[in-house]
């Protein structure tokens, strides 16, 4: 996984609310067997709007998207995350996002950053012509008008992203932990920890 | 050392923590894995670049359901007949083959157990009160029916599971919905989650598990339990839950991976413990009364635009929240809906009777019960049913509804997800109304172009006998509806 201490560059002010998956990577997209190319079917919709910003080349190749409440609601597909990855997109910008949304953005390498709505409001309008700036380590958001915005992070997410850390292989090295629940279970609740297929 | 009262699902996190951070987040252990061919690919295809191997193959279980066509998949002669759609097959044939490999039990296409993930679980007694379910589909918030703390997690969390058989995870908020009073006929399950989506809107539950609870679930079948948590996702929450009962319990004994012997009796002794302490307190609560909640359809884009059958399209200049009226401008406008028009007037072209909301064998025979001796309107040109599993199309069939459904002139399918997300060849043509059974209503969810209102299987049903939105109290005489 790519480490992002900084993310710097231009912004796709977006700005809609409820952006769910379908709308992020449509159904169709989602017959692929490895991760890569789906970016060519991101925001596939939108991007038959007139004057969408996904098809305006001002914010071609953007690694920031701004958008509105609730992004990433609706299916869990993980497909999104890869799609915004594919298109460039390290960063996302917006007052909240749906928790599985967030959870597939992070376990990818993309930073999701929630801000309110005066911020989000102030950032479109930035965006429009200049750049933007987060920067991980102080959990800043900046503009080239002195506009400056902290956000809140997990902890521990915060320590994956800087540095690029895989979560499967850190759960890994707990193995003797997992050993330890599965043993208190086999015996304080054995119907859960075996199935017709368990083998002894 | 005295307890503080806990809630069902604080009782059902404490048992599954392996390890907790300073931060709280907690490494959870997750007892069953349900896989499917279209979120798996990319997670083995992850193990097998790093080198690593499936923890627990014994508590997962693979079964193909998303992409299968819902037409007959072996020719007279008993031959398997091949998937058209090249991507399909390419992703059914990626799980048929990972599954082995990683020694995972896998149910094939062409098994009668096979079935949506999300019927398949309960139906094997795969899924089982106060266990950690999770899949790779987010609709399996649906397994919080059985009392199972059942969540969907993306491809990543897929490939940690197979790798370590945990989870990291924060707990959840509590939401309480209660609902309690006495159901009026006609109002089913469905009617009773869609009406609590309308009321709690889609960001409701964000944050929050939610526990249902009141006498409204408690007498509630376990098929109807399933159709609530089912939708849990649609108010926002990750996982919703019913306190496992006498009646799960009597619906979990002797199915194929249920506990049996002196595993089932400590089983039960542990189940009966899981219910929410009296004095246990929740972030939030909502209360609703039964006798409120009338049949309900949807006429947006989004699940929380739900209205009683008896009313009508609202106008945007309804809604308070600017956000909102211009969301619902958008959503009217996509669904071809004029403010003001009576829900009763508006014609479907479509009904779509399945998905892992409403395809077990208690939705067929409610479709069945308001098909029979009745056939679908002339309009109506694509009405299938299609049953959750093989074993349901089987009990179905033993019970001979598909020859009633048949006689209305709908299709009787083989089992899957089919027009529920479109990814098969069962799809909504552009512009087209659909009366579905299915949980999402979201633009171009079962087709591009597709205009998808949800509702009850019964009053699907009802639309097709009419062609167009139809109250199924219209159809059937009060006396003979029993409330579900
Ligand atoms: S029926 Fe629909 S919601 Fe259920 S698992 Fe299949 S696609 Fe998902």
């Amino acid at each position: 996984m790519q480490a992002i201490e900084h993310v710097a560059g231009k912004a796709i002010p977006f700005g809609r609310k409820n952006v769910d998956t379908d709308v992020v990577i449509p159904a169709h997209w989602l017959k692929t067997i490895t991760r890569e190319g789906l970016g060519q079917g991101a925001f596939e919709a939108v991007k038959k709007e007139p004057g969408n910003v996904f098809t305006d080349p001002a914010y071609a190749g953007a690694p920031i998207l701004i958008a509105g409440d609730n992004f990433g609601c609706g299916s869990s597909r993980e497909h999104a995350a890869w799609a915004l990855l594919d298109m460039g997109i390290t960063c996302v910008i917006a007052p909240s996002f749906s928790d599985i949304f967030s959870g597939n953005a992070f376990k990818n390498g993309i930073l999701t950053v929630a801000l309110p709505q005066a911020a989000i409001d102030r950032l479109m309008e930035v965006a429009v012509d200049h750049p933007i700036d987060i920067d991980l380590d102080t959990q800043t958001v900046t503009t080239p008008f002195q506009d400056r915005f902290t956000f809140e992070i997990d902890p521990f997410r915060k320590h994956c992203l800087l540095n690029g850390l895989d979560e499967v292989g850190l759960t890994m090295a707990q193995g003797d932990a997992i050993a330890k629940h599965e043993a208190k279970a086999r015996t304080a609740l054995p119907f859960l920890m075996k199935t017709p297929t368990t083998v002894n | 050392m005295t307890q503080n009262p806990r809630t069902l699902y604080q009782k059902i996190w404490d048992a599954h923590v392996v390890d907790q951070r300073d931060d709280g987040t907690c490494l959870i252990y997750i007892d069953r894995h349900l896989v499917h061919e279209v979120t798996s690919p990319q997670a083995f295809e992850g193990l097998r670049v790093a080198g690593r191997t499936v923890r627990r193959p014994d508590l997962t279980l693979a079964v193909p359901d998303h992409n299968l066509p819902t037409t007959a998949r072996k020719d007279a002669a008993g031959h398997v007949l091949p998937i058209a759609d090249r991507e399909s097959a390419t992703q059914l044939a990626a799980l048929r083959q990972n599954a082995p490999e990683f020694g995972i039990r896998y149910i094939d296409a062409t098994d009668v157990e096979q079935g949506i993930v999300h019927v398949v679980g309960p139906e094997q007694g795969f899924s089982l009160p106060g266990a950690t379910i999770v899949c790779g589909d987010s609709h399996t918030s649906c397994h919080g029916g059985i009392g199972a703390l059942a969540f969907g997690i993306g491809t990543s969390e897929v490939e940690h599971v197979l790798a370590t058989q945990t989870l990291l995870l924060k707990q959840s908020k509590t939401l309480e919905v209660r609902v309690e009073g006495t159901l009026g006929a006609g109002v089913t399950a469905k009617d009773v989650v869609l009406h609590i989506i309308g009321t709690i809107g889609t960001a409701g539950g964000t944050g929050h598990v939610i526990e249902f609870r009141g006498n409204v679930f408690e007498e509630m079948s376990i098929e109807g339990r399933l159709t609530v948590c089912n939708m849990s996702i649609e108010g926002g929450a990750r996982a919703g839950l019913i306190a496992p009962d006498e009646t799960t319990f009597a619906y979990v004994k002797g199915r194929p991976y249920a506990p049996t012997g002196e595993d089932w009796d400590k089983a039960l002794a542990w189940w009966k413990s899981l219910a929410t302490d009296d004095g246990a307190t929740f972030d939030k609560s909502v209360f609703i009364r039964a006798e409120d909640i009338q049949p309900t359809v949807t006429w947006g884009t989004s699940p929380e635009d739900t209205s009683a059958i008896g009313g009508l399209v609202p106008a945007p200049e309804d809604f308070a929240d600017a956000s909102k009226r211009d969301a619902v401008k958008v959503s009217l406008d996509y669904m071809g809906l004029t403010p003001g028009t009576r829900l009763t007037d508006v014609e479907v072209q479509n009904v779509f009777i399945g998905s892992c909301t409403n395809s077990r064998i208690e939705d067929i025979r409610a479709a069945a019960e308001v098909l029979k001796g009745r056939h679908k309107a002339d309009n109506v040109k694509w009405a299938i049913v299609v049953p959750g599993s093989g074993l349901v199309k089987a009990q179905a069939e033993a019970e001979g509804l598909d020859k009633i459904i048949v006689a209305a002139g709908l299709e009787w399918r083989e089992p899957g997800c089919s027009a529920c997300l479109a990814m098969n060849p069962d799809k909504v043509p552009p512009g087209e109304r659909c009366a579905s059974t299915s949980n999402r209503n979201f633009t171009g969810r079962q087709g591009p172009g597709a205009r998808t209102h949800l509702m009850s299987p019964a009053m699907a049903a009802a639309a097709a006998v009419t062609g167009r939105l139809t109250d199924v109290r219209d159809l059937t005489a009060p006396a003979d509806l029993e409330p579900a």
